[in-house]
């Protein structure tokens, strides 16, 4: 029996860009599926095909059990779309527009009436109800365009990157509200291009790029395909990296990568905690003295590079909990990249510029909208 | 394809559908612009100083120095005139239908919509209908300034209703072609631009401000067959405006302009319809 969104050899093109590239899904009734994937890889156009708002050129979805492409008004009725724009009419209230939503879902207007109380006081939005959404703040707007695709508590929800662009204190409020959501029975399709938000919300994550699924799997069978941990030390004196790296270079199971001016290196390991004692003992006894060390285990953002050879592009949202990771992993930006075996042979020129061409027209067609 | 979810779909209440779920939808939108155009006071304000302001123009600048039918008095050409203008006022309007649908499209609200269990046509006629609203407060303003300005009517009542009635129809109909241009450009700005462009020529090579007997062989066939010049001749007769000494043209539009008016105007309508919403439909924003 299919899941509650099920998609089968989806094709979009836009001209000459392969938007969707023959993508399959399958999203079992209240679980969340992550689409993870870097800006134009194809996630908002797979959303908008489930969502009946495109038209694949080829291939068969339901949602629901319903056929997308046979019934879309009938799959209208059962999903809920929240989408990376806060749509919302900035000139109405916060009532108003979930009123509008609700009548517009065929619910009488008394009882949408009731049911935009309820979503305003779910969402704390209950104080600016009144007040045209225009004096919303972005996280109070987000919020409301979250309330506006559950007014009629619908089965299947889509969310389209529904954190891009909140600070970090209202991306982690979205995050509660979602995973209440999903504790209630509802099944989820979201998109991100923030690795550790799949990591947080959803069952099952799928990389895109390129219009394909390139990886799927829990976030753990992911990250265990990108292969093991690694330690990495931070050494006090800039002297004595040379001598620390041969330290490490003993210990470890492959290329010690050096950054000269964070004096930070790092080696791929196994043998987890005991061996990292080890490394300390061993670090101390030749005096060696370290501001920090620990044992890193693959993040999704190691995943993504691994498998597509680019980095996710996330820097520019400026989103504090990715930024670090994301700095680290910017080609060229440190030492790092230009040692890891993994990232270094993937990372090459070749590839990028394969890559722009198909890629850039697609995500202007995305940020048109 | 899972039967017990079919089952339960159909169990569960269905819409109204049809042609009242359509009006239903399509009210609900209109409302929703109507709330907007009271929030935002000034487009009202602009879209009624405009056509004001063609009125004294016109009238001061031009009064006395045209000659329409025999006649070269001001008075005569003032009454002349309004018919122009009303007509220009309605057909005027329609950038603002097409520049709101833009910008609806713009900011991810069109996608709200067309992924809402809504009729097809809705989000189109609902911004159609606020704006007929709009044309005809802004033409009830502009009669009372023109009449201020000394213009008169010299028919009965229902006869200048009936002229008002077909000067909303053609704005009604005028303002599904500014929805499709709405729907077709990128941005809001495109959208006021394109949408105003083609109005020019349109309502320049008409009857409106001049005489079409008086116009070149080649403008005077266009402006007798525009559809614009129909409605606008319609209500020169509706209300008594024709300037003494007129010499009907043979087109036929302008021989029986009040069923020519309704003709074209419908036919638009019709027209412009079906490819808005069929655009709608497929809109990929």
């Amino acid at each position: 029996m299919p899941g509650a969104i099920y998609a089968e050899g989806l094709v979009k093109t836009f001209g000459d860009v392969r938007a969707l590239d023959g993508v399959d899904l399958d999203v079992p009734e209240g679980t969340v599926l992550g689409l993870l994937g870097p800006n134009g890889a194809g996630k908002t156009t797979a959303v908008r095909c489930l969502t009946t708002l495109l038209t694949p050129d080829s291939g068969r979805a339901t949602v629901a059990g319903i056929d997308v492409l046979k019934h879309p008004n009938e799959v209208r009725r059962s999903i809920g779309l929240s989408g990376q724009f806060a749509a919302v009419d900035e000139y109405l209230t916060g009532r108003e527009n979930l009123q509008m939503v609700g009548q517009l879902y065929q619910m009488k207007a008394k009882e949408a009436k009731a049911r935009a109380g309820e979503l305003l006081d779910r969402f704390h939005l209950a104080d600016a109800a009144d007040r045209p959404s225009k004096t919303y703040s972005g996280g109070m707007r987000r919020r409301l365009d979250l309330a506006a695709a559950l007014v009629v508590s619908p089965p299947v929800m889509f969310m389209d990157e529904p954190t891009t662009g909140l600070d970090p204190r209202n991306r982690q409020g979205l995050w509660e509200v979602i995973q209440e959501l999903v504790a209630g029975g509802t099944t989820l399709l979201l998109t991100t291009q923030y690795l550790e938000e799949a990591d947080h919300l959803a069952h099952d994550i799928c990389v895109v790029d390129h219009g394909r699924v390139i990886a799927r799997g829990t976030s753990d069978q992911l990250k265990a395909r990108t292969g093991g941990e690694r330690v990495e030390v931070v050494v006090h004196d800039r002297e004595r990296i040379a001598t620390a790296s041969e330290v490490l270079r003993g210990f470890g199971k492959g290329e010690v990568a050096v950054a000269e001016h964070t004096r930070k290196l790092t080696v791929p390991v196994t043998g987890g905690a005991k061996l990292l004692a080890e490394v300390i003992r061993e670090l101390d006894a030749r005096g060696i003295e370290i501001d920090d060390i620990g044992l890193r285990r693959p993040t999704l953002d190691d995943v993504f590079i691994s498998l597509t050879g680019h980095a996710a592009e996330l820097a520019d949202e400026g989103n504090g909990a990715d930024t670090e990771a994301d700095t680290e992993l910017r080609p060229g930006h440190g030492a790092r990249s230009q040692h890891s075996p993994a990232a270094g042979s993937r990372r090459s020129p070749g590839a990028e510029s394969q890559r722009s061409p198909g890629a850039e027209p697609q995500r202007k067609k995305e940020a048109d909208k | 394809m899972s039967t017990a979810t079919d089952t339960a779909l159909k169990a569960g209440p269905r819409p109204a559908g049809g042609i009242r779920q359509s009006v239903r939808d399509s009210l609900v939108v209109a409302k929703r612009n109507l709330i907007r155009m009271i929030r935002i006071p000034e487009v009202v304000l602009f879209g009624l100083i405009q056509p004001v302001m063609f009125v004294i123009l016109f009238t001061y600048v031009f009064g006395g120095s045209i000659q329409v039918g025999g006649s070269i008095s001001s008075q005569d050409y003032r009454n002349f005139l309004m018919a122009g203008i009303f007509a220009q006022t309605v057909t005027f309007a329609t950038a603002g239908a097409g520049a709101g649908i833009a910008d609806d499209m713009h900011k991810g609200l069109i996608d709200r919509f067309r992924s809402l269990p809504m009729a097809r046509g809705a989000v189109l006629t609902g911004r159609t209908i606020a704006d007929l609203a709009q044309t005809a407060l802004t033409l009830i303003v502009l009669a009372g300034v023109a009449l201020l300005l000394g213009w008169r009517t010299h028919e009965n009542f229902g006869k200048i209703l009936a002229g008002f009635g077909l000067l909303l129809l053609l704005g009604y109909a005028f303002s599904w072609i500014g929805a499709l241009i709405g729907l077709s450009v990128r941005t809001p700005e495109a959208a006021t631009s394109g949408g105003l462009i083609w109005l020019f020529p349109l309502t320049f090579i008409s009857n409106a401000f001049v005489d079409s007997n008086k116009l070149p062989t080649f403008f005077r066939h266009i402006a007798e067959w525009n559809p614009f010049s129909t409605t606008v001749q319609a209500c020169r007769e509706l209300f008594g405006n024709l300037p003494p000494g007129f010499q009907t043209p043979d087109a036929w539009p302008m021989r029986h302009p009040v069923l020519a008016s309704v003709i074209w105007s419908v036919v638009i309508l019709l027209i412009f319809r079906t490819l808005a919403v069929r655009k709608y439909r497929s809109a990929a924003a």
